[in-house]
């Protein structure tokens, strides 16, 4: 089948609009066809960093709210991690009442226009919603995500996002570390309450995953630049080239610059690698490394300074977002072939499936039941291959799951010339190295209470340098907590 | 922020400049080092050593030799121009102790990052022995400033046009074999420099610290980029780093490392001018 363009998508949606007879019963309401999300062709798509997702138009809007059965239990918002009310704004949708679906997420999410593309939603809301179960596929259960990026894509493409409302100054002064989306949430928050805030960002500029690490044609950056540029409109001051550990010490905010409480959301900052042979050969990249490289400094720009190494064979190794954005990424970059290699099934993979389908109409080659034993090098040191070993899968385990097991002598090798490990990170241990008392777990992730205070008074943390990495809607969730008890100590004491 | 205060030529191609960075300035320990960026758009991140520091004027001082498209623009910049982005200070300082007998060599732009370390050496009390190498005597820098705190300054130009004509290594040699032998070398220069000082010390097993300028993007261990094999470990110089035991680099790893963004022609041809310089070393 053909591509169909968002044209053709759009009218159809306007046809079957126009032929819904009201009222609509259960029954024709599971009848609608569920709305596809326009895209770039693929082939097209593959040459361009523009976004791939073009999004609904209110006719598709409009449909795919109409799916929504209105559930008196709402299953949906058991599965939101910040339990927004999504029978709620899918009402205003079908009202064609955008202004106030928005409002409705708002209360509970600062960054719809951000969580409508990149939350994992056939994991969360979407995947206990009763018109999926009922059609036995959670592709087809009501696409909550897509109807949030369409209101919130509404308002800010209307003009209609409002500076959140400002209490009058307390004097308190509240420090952030990190820029993501959990330091978004907290600077947000805390800053309504009156008092002044500071975020201190290491990179050039903030944003932090959302910028330097999810590309462009996922996230476009004037989304993440628009929410900075709303923080620096409530007041917040916001300090890039400012690394905490370094440039000034943790404790030093606290003890020596008079801030009142501080916020610690520097994420999982610290690429894991394979730990095989020819690891440290010139080709060989982290994820990290290649997607800054990519986006932040702009590398598919042909101004950009910065470098990209020019690859014609690029093998990925894992199976999450970040995997799948590296391989999508590299192929833009002018890759003529790339190959995603991953040591268990597609069903295991934890990227969205979403950019699963992206990536593999988009060419990506994907290898499961594999995984790299060594990395093989030319006589100059540069990546000349990498072997591969098969597995297949074992018996159930305890969990019931089955477990990849090495197929003995199956090695084979793969003609590669760039090798990008993809296989997750660990959080940074600039900021535990260097402030002492600061308690961690054994992954070296900070360790918080329930209300997200570390083992340091007056200091918080929320986001990947908690949960390990995670996702940005858990980072926003852990930044509401941590700010509602910053809040509530600043009024105390 | 981020202010031009000085801009002087020490010789060809070789800057110095004091910027304004206050906090930089008060926190910086010898062996630390900044990222520099131009442009904020379009420009890549490079790493420079903090080759000294004024608390009271709030400045760093960087020396800078212009290479490549981010030092060239650099050094175009005049005083009163600001640099966009300065990050720091990097790294992990150097461990400044009194070891006894401490030599120190430098080569080529080198010097700048060893000056600072070497000034703290000397005030933790060492004997101080100063070996500096450069191409030719235009390219050599910080003499004065090297002459005021050594007990003992040995120059080598590969020309012969100013001090003794030949490589550092032979000095170092030297100094390693007759008594009393040095307690600790530090080696600073161009990777092939400080492979080849690492190599002439480990006979004598005289520590030989190095200092590495890896390639680059955020400095701060997020990325790898800057990693190298130290040993049977894999180490990011600007966290881990910039100094390692010389003895236990893997600097032919680090040399093609750092040959990674240049064309490949380019990298054929500088590893047949390695082998070269590596023929006529001892
Ligand atoms: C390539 C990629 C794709 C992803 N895709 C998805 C997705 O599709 N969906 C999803 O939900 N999640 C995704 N994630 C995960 C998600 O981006 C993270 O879980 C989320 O961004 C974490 O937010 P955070 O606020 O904790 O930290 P981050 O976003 O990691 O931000 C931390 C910031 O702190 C700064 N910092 C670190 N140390 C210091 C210091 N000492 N001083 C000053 N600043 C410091 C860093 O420079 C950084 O800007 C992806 C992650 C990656 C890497
Ligand atoms: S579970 Fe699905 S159908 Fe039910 S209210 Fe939520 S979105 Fe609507
Ligand atoms: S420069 Fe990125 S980890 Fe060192």
């Amino acid at each position: 089948m053909s591509h169909p363009t968002a044209e053709q998508l759009y009218t159809l949606a306007e046809q079957q609009l126009a032929a819904l007879t009201t009222p609509l019963k259960p029954k024709d309401r599971m009848a609608i066809p569920a709305q596809e999300m326009p895209a770039q062709d693929p082939t097209l798509r593959r040459e361009n960093m523009q976004e791939v997702a073009l999004g609904y138009s209110e006719a598709q809007a409009k449909l795919e709210a109409e799916r929504c059965l209105q559930c008196p239990t709402k299953p949906c918002i058991k599965g939101c991690p910040v339990g927004i009310d999504i029978p709620g704004f899918i009402q205003k949708i079908t009202e064609g009442n955008f202004a106030d679906a928005i409002g409705i997420i708002r209360e509970n999410s600062l960054l719809p226009a951000v969580c409508g593309r990149v939350c994992p939603q056939e994991t969360q809301c979407q995947a206990p919603c009763t018109v999926g179960k009922a059609l036995k596929s959670v592709d087809k259960a009501v696409a909550i995500g897509r109807l949030e990026r369409f209101v919130a894509d509404w308002e800010r493409e209307n003009g209609l996002i409002k500076t959140p409302h400002v209490k009058p100054d307390t004097g308190k002064k509240v420090a952030i570390v990190g820029s993501g989306p959990a330091s978004i949430t907290v600077a947000a928050d805390v800053r309504r309450e009156g008092h002044s805030v500071t975020v201190f960002e290491a990179f050039h500029r903030p944003g932090g995953v959302l910028l330097y690490g999810i590309p462009e044609f996922r996230l476009p950056k004037a989304i993440v630049d628009r929410e900075i540029e709303e923080l620096r409109a409530m007041g917040v001051e916001v300090i890039t080239d400012f690394v905490i550990g370094r440039t000034r010490r943790l404790t030093d905010l606290l003890k020596k610059d008079g801030y009142d409480a501080l916020f610690v959301g520097t994420g999982a900052g610290l690429p894991k690698f394979m730990n095989i042979e020819g690891e440290n050969l010139v080709g060989v990249f982290s994820a990290n490394e290649y997607l800054t490289r990519a986006n932040l400094m702009k590398g598919y720009d042909n101004r950009a300074a910065t470098p990209i190494f020019p690859s014609r064979k690029v093998a990925v190794l894992g199976g999450g977002n970040v995997a799948m954005d590296a391989a999508r990424c590299a192929l833009r970059l002018g890759a003529e072939e790339v190959h995603l290699i991953y040591r268990r099934t597609e069903a295991e993979m934890p990227a969205r499936v979403e950019e699963i389908a992206h990536a593999k109409e988009e060419g990506i080659q994907f290898h499961l039941l594999q995984n790299p034993t060594r990395i093989l090098a030319d006589e100059r040191g540069w990546v000349s291959g990498m072997e591969l070993l098969q597995y297949e899968l074992g018996e159930p385990d305890d969990s019931g799951r089955r477990r990849p097991v090495p197929v003995k002598g199956s090695e084979c090798e793969m003609d590669v010339d760039t090798v990008i490990v993809a296989i997750g990170n660990d959080s940074n241990p600039l900021i535990r190295q260097t402030t002492p008392g600061l308690e961690t777990s054994k992954w070296g992730t900070l360790v918080v209470d329930e209300t997200g205070k570390t083992s340091i008074d007056r200091v918080f943390a929320g986001g990947d340098i908690v949960l390990g990495a995670a996702t940005v809607i858990l980072a926003m969730g852990e930044g509401r907590r941590a700010a509602k008890a910053i809040n509530e100590l600043l009024a105390r004491s | 922020m981020n202010k031009i205060l000085h801009k002087k030529r020490l010789a060809t191609d070789v800057y110095q400049m004091r910027i304004a960075a206050p906090l930089i300035a008060s926190e910086r320990k010898a062996g630390q080092f900044v990222i520099v960026q131009i442009d904020s758009h379009f420009g890549e991140r490079i790493p420079l050593t903090i080759a000294d520091a004024d608390t009271k004027e709030g400045s760093i001082t960087l020396i800078f030799q212009a290479v490549g498209r981010t030092t060239h623009l650099l050094a175009e910049k005049s005083v009163g121009d600001t640099v966009a982005h300065v990050l720091g200070p990097l790294g992990t300082p150097t461990h400044i102790e009194k070891f006894g007998r401490v030599i120190c060599v430098g080569g080529g732009i080198g010097v700048a990052p060893l000056h600072p370390i070497a000034q703290a050496m000397k005030a933790a009390g060492n004997e101080l022995i100063i070996i500096m190498g450069a191409r030719s005597k235009e390219l050599l820098i910080l003499e004065e400033e090297m002459r005021k705190i050594a007990d003992e300054l040995v120059i080598c130009t590969d020309d012969g046009s100013y001090g003794r004509k030949g490589l550092v290594t032979e000095p170092l040699k030297d100094f390693c074999a007759s008594a009393p032998k040095p307690d600790l070398a530090v080696a600073i220069g161009p990777p092939v420099m400080m492979k080849f000082c690492a190599e002439t010390t480990r006979p004598f097993a005289v520590k030989t610290m190095v200092s590495l300028n890896t390639i680059m993007v955020d400095g701060t261990g997020m990325c790898g980029g800057c990693r190298v094999t130290v040993g049977e470990e894999t180490k990011f110089v600007c966290v881990d780093g910039p100094e390692f035991d010389g003895h236990l680099v893997d600097f032919d790893n680090m040399i093609t490392r750092l040959q990674a963004f240049k064309p490949k022609e380019d990298a054929e041809h500088h590893r047949c001018h390695l082998e070269e310089i590596a023929e006529k070393s001892p």
